[in-house]
């Protein structure tokens, strides 16, 4: 990369809201149906049918203004979006235009080297969705387009920030921490593949200290984060090439093409749709008194910042633990939900970072879905803490509590897995050992004392694991110095 | 007793006393309607085998003791409302194959009431005109005097209710669609305030204009029609949540204590000297009847016509993006590409007013034009919808003539759009400010052309010039007369 150049970045993110129902109508927003089998008048944008928006996604938009510290507009209008696509029904869309629902937010991302940076959030508007067009695919569809208008009118929220961004990297911090708030709010599935949270950026480069900023380039089709960063970073380097060898950046779409990691021409400013934006006339303005507002700001989550917080600061876990668990909301109530039955945080988060989440990998399972539910790992932790078994035995009793979906105890109990502690018993084990193994004795006292190690395995191998591992030990010692 | 000639309350009386049935009823009117439109062309599509299964279900619903309203009633419909299995063109060559899904609320709800729909109306095509000769289907013939139009856009719904081919209509009105149609044909027409009556179902030409109403023989009619489809439906997010009253009961005999407004910017150079004598006249009769006649001004009216054409010709622009070839109407089959489609199905669906309103509008909306016509217009609208506000703190109800000129002869304005466009100058300020307004017979010219007189009421305050109507109507017998076809 080349020094003389900074490099600014706005991001444009169409978040898909969660509502079961479309913004206009009341047709399923399920994915993947049988194409056109989820329409109507309304999105089918048949003669005289009229839009009548749908509530849900309003409060969506303000649960997601709120947590990106947006001012939520006490009055917003939807607009007309004008231009011909096959995918467009009604040849506009319903957006929102001079006065968006959010305005002025921001986020702080963290930066690389420790430091802090805030994102301003110019505003995000709510609009509909286009459908998509499958382009013949089959013989008898060669040379044809065919149009499914099931996604036609499902609610986006577009979000744009400001040109705060200087690098690659900070765009991608500034979109995972967005991505993860739209999907802790529940008000996005967060799936990038199939579209549900979709990002344009557009890029420009100009000499440090340089106040006016370089002509942009608006990047479209970016469907992953790791493709979001190869665009921008090729496309800083086209424009750097570009300037350096006495050409000039134009305005303009350009597509990114994963398969070559480039980007390309789409369209220039000459080619630009005039979209002839009109507040819509089929919809009333958008009242938001401050009631609702208070009560959407009342069921808001905690979000993953302040969860992160309280992990480190209250429960006294690692940066990076607290970073793991509070990543996903379901995994941080599932380790919350275990704090407060187990109490002692290190070793519920020792747990749930290590046999739940490997538990969760392995089988394909959601938290929410998990057999070992947080009642029953506290279960099993209370009786580590209680010294009833030990840990390598508990690894066993979750191996079958994910099993079988039975507690901790009763496992415990039905398979005599009780830590034993009774001195005698082991005694006698250790004694059996040491007259068992005279050579290993010997090298022992003669100064091999990793060999204690040997003693304590054979000794819990013919406890089958039961016996507590701290007698066994000062057990041996005692009986080999005897 | 021709069946045919009588109104809807008269129906309605002989079929609750069983003097007659739904089936003969709508039997009569079928005939009518084939004797008589090869002259008038005022329908478009006829729905003879499904309104005789209406009617038979209708005479079922009243034998079994569920008659309401309009049960057994036939009624025809401008084809701009969506009904469900039927032709539904809106008089537009690229909506020439096309059937609806689903009915309109306006529809859903007199049918609701079983009356009977005897068929689908001409208009100009998308509503966009004076005088009906912007059909693809063709021009409708007034049947007063076969050479001259029936007014426009609803010139098939004032027809059809003129010539006893319905006993009543729906129409819509989005500058004077209703009212204008109504004068040329003497019979009642209304435009219920903006709100008033669901939009839902019926094509848009201009959505903030757009509004449903009836046309009908007299006023109590029109009171029995607005009752059945006036009210909030959830569909409609523009329609008002306000409970519409009992508009018979409210009709009363005699104008003791109202106060009807004369504006003074209405009665000017280009009325019609005939026009302005029955409109005199008319303002005598309810002076006899007890109102107060007092002068106001509505100072902004000259700009109604200029601020309309920029409003409604942008919202068209947009409304009409959805003709593109791509879903359902006309599609040009030897296009090479996607552009060459719409451009070829438009090119080939729309007739040329529809052309011309849409490139207006779009130009209208164009970056860089917006700020000086759109916005300028719609700050106009306050201006306009202000002068109402002030001349309703004076008047219960504006009196005034509906067009400048009875019905021109047909083909005498087409090539003169903006001679057209004039003949709607004292409705269209009623459509900007978003009030109600109706038009009903005072007169004929010395041609024996009709004259009609409108009364504007305040917003939602459709009684009252229902009432004051029907105190005019009972003291007048113009609407007693019946053109000879």
């Amino acid at each position: 990369m080349n020094e003389h150049y900074e490099t600014v970045i706005g991001l444009e993110v169409h978040v898909q809201l969660t509502t079961r129902t479309k913004i206009f109508c009341g047709c399923s927003t399920e994915f993947g149906r049988t194409p056109n089998s989820q329409t109507c008048p309304v999105c089918l944008g048949l003669p005289g049918a009229l839009p009548v928006l749908n509530r849900k996604a309003v409060e969506f938009a303000i649960r997601t203004g709120l947590a990106t510290n947006c001012r939520i507009a006490p009055r917003s209008i939807f607009a007309r979006k004008n231009y011909f696509y096959p995918d467009l029904p009604k040849g506009y869309q319903i957006s929102q235009f001079e006065l968006p629902v959010c305005e002025h937010g921001w986020l702080d991302i963290d930066l690389e080297d420790g430091g802090v940076k805030r994102i301003g959030i110019t505003r995000a508007h709510m609009e509909e969705d286009a459908g998509k067009l499958i382009h013949g695919e089959t013989p008898e569809t060669a040379g044809s387009s065919l149009v499914d208008l099931n996604r036609a009118c499902t609610p986006l929220l577009e979000i744009v920030s400001e040109p705060d961004m200087r690098s690659a990297d900070q765009a991608i911090a500034y979109l995972k921490k967005l991505h993860q708030i739209v999907v802790y709010l529940g008000v996005c599935d967060g799936n990038l593949e199939e579209g549900s949270f979709r990002c344009d950026a557009n890029v420009s480069v100009r000499p440090h200290g340089q106040k006016a900023f370089g002509t942009r380039a608006e990047l479209k089709n970016i469907n992953s984060f790791r493709f979001i960063k190869q665009a921008i970073e090729y496309e800083v380097e086209r424009q750097i090439d570009l300037i350096e060898s006495g050409g000039k950046v134009i305005q303009e779409t350009r597509l990114f093409d994963s398969n070559t990691g480039m980007t390309r021409s789409m369209r220039g400013k000459e080619e630009a749709h005039d979209y002839r934006y009109f507040p819509d006339p089929d919809l009333v303005p958008l009242v938001i008194s401050q009631e609702w507002i208070a009560e959407v700001r009342a069921t808001l989550p905690e979000l993953p910042e302040a969860k992160r917080r309280r992990f480190v600061e209250g429960l006294g876990l690692s940066t990076y633990d607290a970073e793991v668990l509070a990543a996903d909301r379901k995994l941080a109530d599932y380790f919350d939900a275990c704090v407060t039955l187990a109490k002692d945080a290190k070793s519920c988060a020792n747990w749930v970072m290590g046999e739940v989440l490997r538990k969760l990998k392995e089988t394909d399972t959601a938290i929410t879905s998990a057999p070992v539910t947080p009642e029953m790992l506290s279960g099993l932790l209370a009786r580590i803490a209680d010294e009833t078994i030990s840990g390598k035995i508990a690894k066993t009793v979750f191996e079958q509590m994910w099993q079988n979906g039975e507690p901790a105890d009763r496992i415990i109990e039905a398979q005599g897995l009780k830590q034993v502690t009774d001195t005698g018993e082991i005694e006698g084990l250790v004694d059996q050992v040491i007259a068992a193994h005279p050579e290993q004795v010997s090298e022992y006292l003669s100064g091999k004392d990793k060999l204690i190690g040997f003693f304590v395995g054979k000794v819990m191998q013919a406890s089958q694991g039961k016996a507590n591992p701290g007698m066994v030990n000062q057990l041996l010692k005692k009986k080999l110095h005897g | 007793m021709t069946i045919y000639d009588l109104t809807l309350a008269e129906l309605r009386d002989l079929l609750d006393r069983r003097e007659l049935s739904a089936v003969e009823v709508t039997t009569a009117y079928l005939e009518r309607i084939a004797e008589t439109n090869p002259k008038l062309n005022s329908f478009i599509t006829v729905c003879a085998e499904t309104a005789k299964a209406e009617a038979e279900a209708a005479d079922r619903a009243m034998a079994a003791g569920e008659t309401k309203p309009l049960t057994g009633l036939p009624i025809a419909a401008k084809d701009i409302f969506n009904t469900a299995g039927v032709l539904t063109t809106c008089g537009s060559r690229i909506l020439g194959n096309y059937t609806s899904p689903y009915d309109a609320t306006a529809i859903a709800r007199i049918k609701a009431q079983k009356a009977v729909i005897v068929g689908k109306l001409n208009m100009d095509e998308f509503a966009m005109g004076s005088s009906n000769e912007n059909s693809a289907f063709g021009a409708v013939r007034n049947p007063w005097e076969l050479s001259h139009v029936p007014g426009g856009s609803s010139g098939g719904s004032a027809a059809c209710v003129a010539a006893s081919q319905a006993a009543a209509a729906l129409g819509t009105d989005t500058g004077g669609s209703i009212r204008q149609p109504a004068a040329y044909c003497s019979v009642v027409g209304l435009k219920p305030t903006y709100g008033r009556v669901s939009r839902f179902g019926v094509v848009a030409y201009a959505s903030s204009l757009d509004q449903v109403g009836p046309i009908t023989r007299d006023v109590r009619d029109c009171a029995l029609m607005l009752q059945a489809i006036a009210g909030y439906d959830p569909a409609d997010s523009t329609s008002v949540d306000t409970p519409a009253p009992d508009y018979q009961t409210g009709l009363t005999r005699d104008l003791k204590g109202l106060r009807i407004g004369l504006p003074q910017e209405y009665f000017i150079d280009g009325l019609d000297d005939d026009v302005r004598r029955a409109v005199e006249q008319a303002t005598t009769t309810c002076r006899n009847l007890g109102a107060e006649i007092i002068d106001v001004s509505l100072p902004h009216t000259t700009y109604a016509v200029a601020c309309y054409y920029l409003i409604a010709t942008a919202e068209a622009s947009s409304n009409l993006a959805r003709y593109d070839g791509v879903r359902y109407g006309l599609r040009a089959d030897q296009a090479a590409n996607l552009i060459d489609m719409y451009m070829q199905s438009r090119a080939a669906g729309f007739g040329p007013e529809v052309k011309r309103r849409i490139m207006l509008g779009t130009y209208a909306l164009s970056s860089g034009y917006y700020d000086a016509y759109y916005l300028k217009a719609q700050k106009v609208r306050t201006l306009i919808r202000q002068d109402f506000l002030d001349a309703f703190e004076k008047v219960d109800v504006l009196l005034t003539p509906v067009a400048p000129t009875p019905a021109f002869a047909l083909g005498e304005k087409v090539n003169d759009p903006l001679q057209m466009y004039l003949s709607d100058i004292y409705t269209i300020p009623v459509n900007l400010a978003g009030t109600c307004a109706m038009s009903l017979p005072c007169g004929f010219s010395a041609d024996g052309l009709p004259i009609g007189l409108q009364l504007i009421g305040k917003p939602f305050d459709e009684a009252a010039i229902l009432s004051t109507a029907y105190a005019f109507e009972q003291a007048t017998t113009w609407h007693q007369r019946k053109p000879q076809l």
